[in-house]
């Protein structure tokens, strides 16, 4: 029973990773374009608010420029997930048509959903750890340990799940275009990224709580000021990972036979 | 098991909206038969190749493929079987030899097996030169060969061949063509459809005609032709229609022709498959 288990674990993670495997060609044969660009949002951020909008501000204690590169780090990691697992995948589906391939393969759903999302999850961190590298040129007083690095991973995950469950759901290569414009938009600039949520009126508030993006400011930008980990957007965080992959799931289902 | 046949369909209905797509289809394809589903747009045969490849579920019926229950035990099924789509379904972003790569790592081949087939088949298809080429730079014919390549590439029982010529220039389809004979002289079954009479009288062993969802005539090539007659008379008249009568001999078309008037214009040739789908359903395959 439990080597019957252990096979199937193996063989299932071997199949994510061949799913994943044709993602990471594409991504090394545009490394360098890939990096440049990724780069380009969250500098003009950094720039537009760090140290243009707020030089000399403080929040809560500290410089907002302190304050503002951990939630710009979430935003980076939800943007590249977001669009590294969503885009793909909808291309995939709907231009090339090739992921009827996968669904036809016999591997398992739970592979197939888990290496599409890991395409966005290797985007995410590559993004992120990029801008990292070059926030703490600029801002060096925030702290990246490994507190800092399973926030980030989390993130990545609920957003390449959040991504593939976009794509899934997409008709047309519009639809997640809209969908893009809809929820990520307003999550870039609400999502506790630029400001406090203790500046807010409470129903605003209680509003911004439901995005995930909130969950993950706040949990980085604990990690990168040394404060201990906030427990309740850390679960919260979870419960968005384990909703938006179930529901991808249930999609995936209903697709295939 | 070993006696099932390869493709066995009971009783198939798909509906759509309350429309049957595919509406009570019953078929038995044997092992190493090289079988053509005709039938115009809308028929209903991509529809049924893609609940044969566990693509779409049915609404009812069963459908064993090489025994296994598509239904119930996808998983089996889905290694029994290779496809060539209609639509291109290779990914654009990689080379040849990376689309034939990714198939083999999602088939389960060990590296070694992979490396022989993926070299074996490109020289099969005549690709070799090209294997390490974007598949954004191919041609129609090479994009086509590389999907036929990759569907052979895990050796299944049976092949789907879904419009496998649909775009190609007649050189290239000509090229298709023996590597469909050279699939079947291999033991493969082949599923074809087409809407190519010529493709599928040239190739298959026996041809499936559906129309509006529903199976309307089975047997071989042969066989249809002889239930309508070996024999077309098409007779043009005054006006713009052409009447076509239908008869087992020349001469008892001749016979007929000699009783005309004189006045139409007359030409006598042998049946073919088209004939057969025109007479059965008042349809041309291509409408």
């Amino acid at each position: 029973m439990l080597s019957s288990l252990a096979r199937r674990f193996w063989t299932d993670s071997q199949d994510a990773y061949t799913i994943l495997w044709a993602d990471l060609l594409i991504l090394k044969s545009r490394s360098g374009r890939y990096l440049l660009t990724t780069l380009i949002s969250p500098l003009l951020y950094l720039v537009a608010f760090g140290w243009g909008l707020g030089r000399g501000m403080s929040v809560n204690g500290t410089s907002y420029l302190e304050f503002v590169v951990p939630g710009i780090i979430a935003l980076t990691a939800m943007t590249a997930s977001f669009n590294g697992a969503g885009t793909r995948l909808n291309v995939d589906r709907l231009y090339f048509r090739s992921f009827d391939e996968c669904l036809m393969a016999p591997i398992s759903l739970l592979s197939l959903l888990l290496g599409k999302a890991l395409i966005g999850v290797v985007r995410g961190f590559i993004s992120s750890l990029a801008f990292i590298a070059v926030s703490l040129l600029l801002s060096p007083g925030f702290h990246v340990g490994p507190l800092f690095l399973i926030e980030l991973l989390l993130t990545c995950l609920v957003f390449s799940f959040l991504g593939v469950l976009a794509a899934l759901l997409a008709k047309t290569h519009q639809d997640l275009a809209t969908f893009s414009s809809l929820i990520l938009l307003p999550m870039t600039f609400l999502g506790g990224t630029f400001f406090s949520l203790n500046q807010v009126p409470l129903g605003l508030k209680m509003a911004l709580y439901a995005l995930p993006l909130t969950h993950s400011s706040i949990c980085l930008r604990a990690a990168a000021i040394g404060q201990p980990i906030p427990w309740e957007s850390f679960l919260a965080l979870a419960a968005f990972l384990l909703m938006f992959s179930l529901g991808s799931m249930a999609v995936l289902r209903k697709m295939s036979v | 098991m070993t006696c099932s046949p390869m493709i066995l369909i009971d009783g198939l209905t798909k509906e759509y909206w309350r429309n049957n797509v595919v509406s009570g289809l019953s078929l038995e394809v044997e092992k190493g038969e090289l079988f053509g589903f005709l039938g115009p747009n809308g028929a209903g045969k991509t529809t049924t190749i893609r609940i044969l490849t566990t693509l779409t579920k049915p609404t009812s019926g069963k459908v064993f493929i090489n025994g296994f229950d598509v239904t119930h035990d996808p998983a089996a099924v889905k290694s029994q079987f290779g496809i060539v789509q209609q639509h291109m379904s290779l990914n654009r972003d990689l080379s040849v030899r990376e689309n034939l790569e990714f198939h083999a790592r999602l088939h389960h081949l060990s590296p070694q097996v992979r490396r022989e087939r993926i070299n074996e088949l490109l020289e099969y298809v005549e690709l070799t030169e090209h294997a390490d080429h974007l598949i954004d730079k191919l041609s129609g014919g090479l994009k086509r060969r590389t999907m036929i390549a990759r569907s052979m590439l895990h050796r299944p029982r049976l092949l789907f061949l879904d419009e496998p010529t649909v775009g190609l220039d007649a050189q290239a389809r000509r090229r298709v063509w023996d590597l469909i004979r050279r699939m079947k002289a291999d033991g493969s079954t082949v599923f074809l459809t087409t809407h190519y009479i010529e493709e599928a009288e040239a190739l298959c062993d026996r041809v499936g005609i559906i129309h509006r969802g529903r199976l309307i005539a089975l047997g071989t090539p042969l066989q249809l032709r002889q239930r309508l007659g070996m024999i077309t008379v098409e007779i043009q008249g005054p006006g713009n229609g052409t009447d076509y009568r239908f008869f087992p001999d020349r001469e008892k078309a001749a016979g007929f022709i000699r009783s005309l008037y004189g006045e139409e214009k007359v030409h006598m040739r042998e049946s073919n498959l088209e004939d057969v789908f025109v007479e059965l359903t008042g349809q041309k395959v291509l409408d």
